[in-house]
């Protein structure tokens, strides 16, 4: 089941929502593009892994500056590198739950894995979609990353 | 008097429900960041109240509430979990949880539910 704007508007709705409810102000999301040849991953990518009704994964990548000011919010220590790449598993992992309320107990989703750095190019999984939703959060930039495709195509 | 074991893979997300939740009249309480760990802590520890997250390495939290209602079938189970369809919250509550909240969740929804949780201590 190929992704479509329908879909896409699950996880805009999802990012709002959370940053409303977490830290009481909601994130401005821009227009969602697709992923061309440009590196958007920024000092911190939560990861989680898609199956099921679809393949593929889901992105939440943020700057050091918004994942300190985040933890900060929640009373952590904004130094704690551990905790940094928690928060964003955790970002990502709720975002991808949350889109379960939409896309039924077939969308499966992995735990969170998490890459630290700036990387120069992360390698997306073959045969999705995959679009890119900018958002800003109290003038912090980030990013999730939706690429979704259909679980029969690209075994 | 209750004990209270906070099972989630997060270590923020425990630390957040730790911080946020009104815990009077709670004597002990144990965190968990596995199932398997939530498992052995239950065993040995036998907590009144539990929360639980779902998606978590080792065991997954939906198995953990079977197990935990097998060992001891007054222990009142929260699950706070992302997965938001509405078969899973079903399936928790059959396997024996007593109430199900969604990430992200407000302190006031938390508290809430878990109010409710104790009420039926």
């Amino acid at each position: 089941m190929a992704m479509d704007e329908k879909d896409l508007r699950v996880f805009i709705r999802g990012v709002g929502n959370y940053f409303e409810k977490v830290f009481g102000e909601k994130a401005l999301v821009d227009p969602p593009f697709m992923h061309g040849q440009e590196s958007v991953i920024q000092d911190y990518t939560g990861v989680i892994g898609i199956s099921g009704r679809q393949r593929g994964a889901i992105y939440f990548t943020a700057s050091r500056a918004m994942v300190r000011e985040m933890l900060q919010e929640l009373g952590e220590s904004p130094d704690d590198s551990e905790g940094a790449g928690d928060m964003v598993g955790e970002v990502a992992n709720t975002l991808s739950g949350n889109a379960r309320r939409e896309f039924g107990g077939e969308f499966l989703i992995s735990v969170p894995m998490v890459i630290h750095g700036k990387v120069e190019a992360i390698t997306f999984p073959k045969n999705t979609n995959s679009f890119i939703i900018p958002f800003i959060w109290r003038h912090h930039r980030a990013y999730l990353i939706v690429c979704l495709g259909d679980p029969e195509i690209g075994k | 008097m209750a004990k209270l074991l906070i099972v989630d893979d997060s270590m923020i997300v425990r630390r957040t429900i730790l911080r946020q939740l009104e815990t009077d009249g709670v004597t002990d309480i144990l965190e968990a960041a596995n199932g398997r760990q939530a498992l052995d802590l239950f065993e040995r520890h036998l907590p009144d109240l539990v929360t639980m997250d779902i998606t978590m390495p080792e065991v997954d939290g939906l198995e953990c509430v079977s197990n935990m209602v097998r060992i001891a079938p007054d222990v009142r189970i929260l699950v706070i979990s992302a997965l938001a369809d509405e078969e899973t919250a079903i399936e928790a509550v059959e396997r024996g949880a007593n109430g199900y909240v969604c990430k992200p969740f407000t302190a006031v929804e938390l508290n809430a539910a878990f109010e409710e949780l104790r009420g039926g201590l």
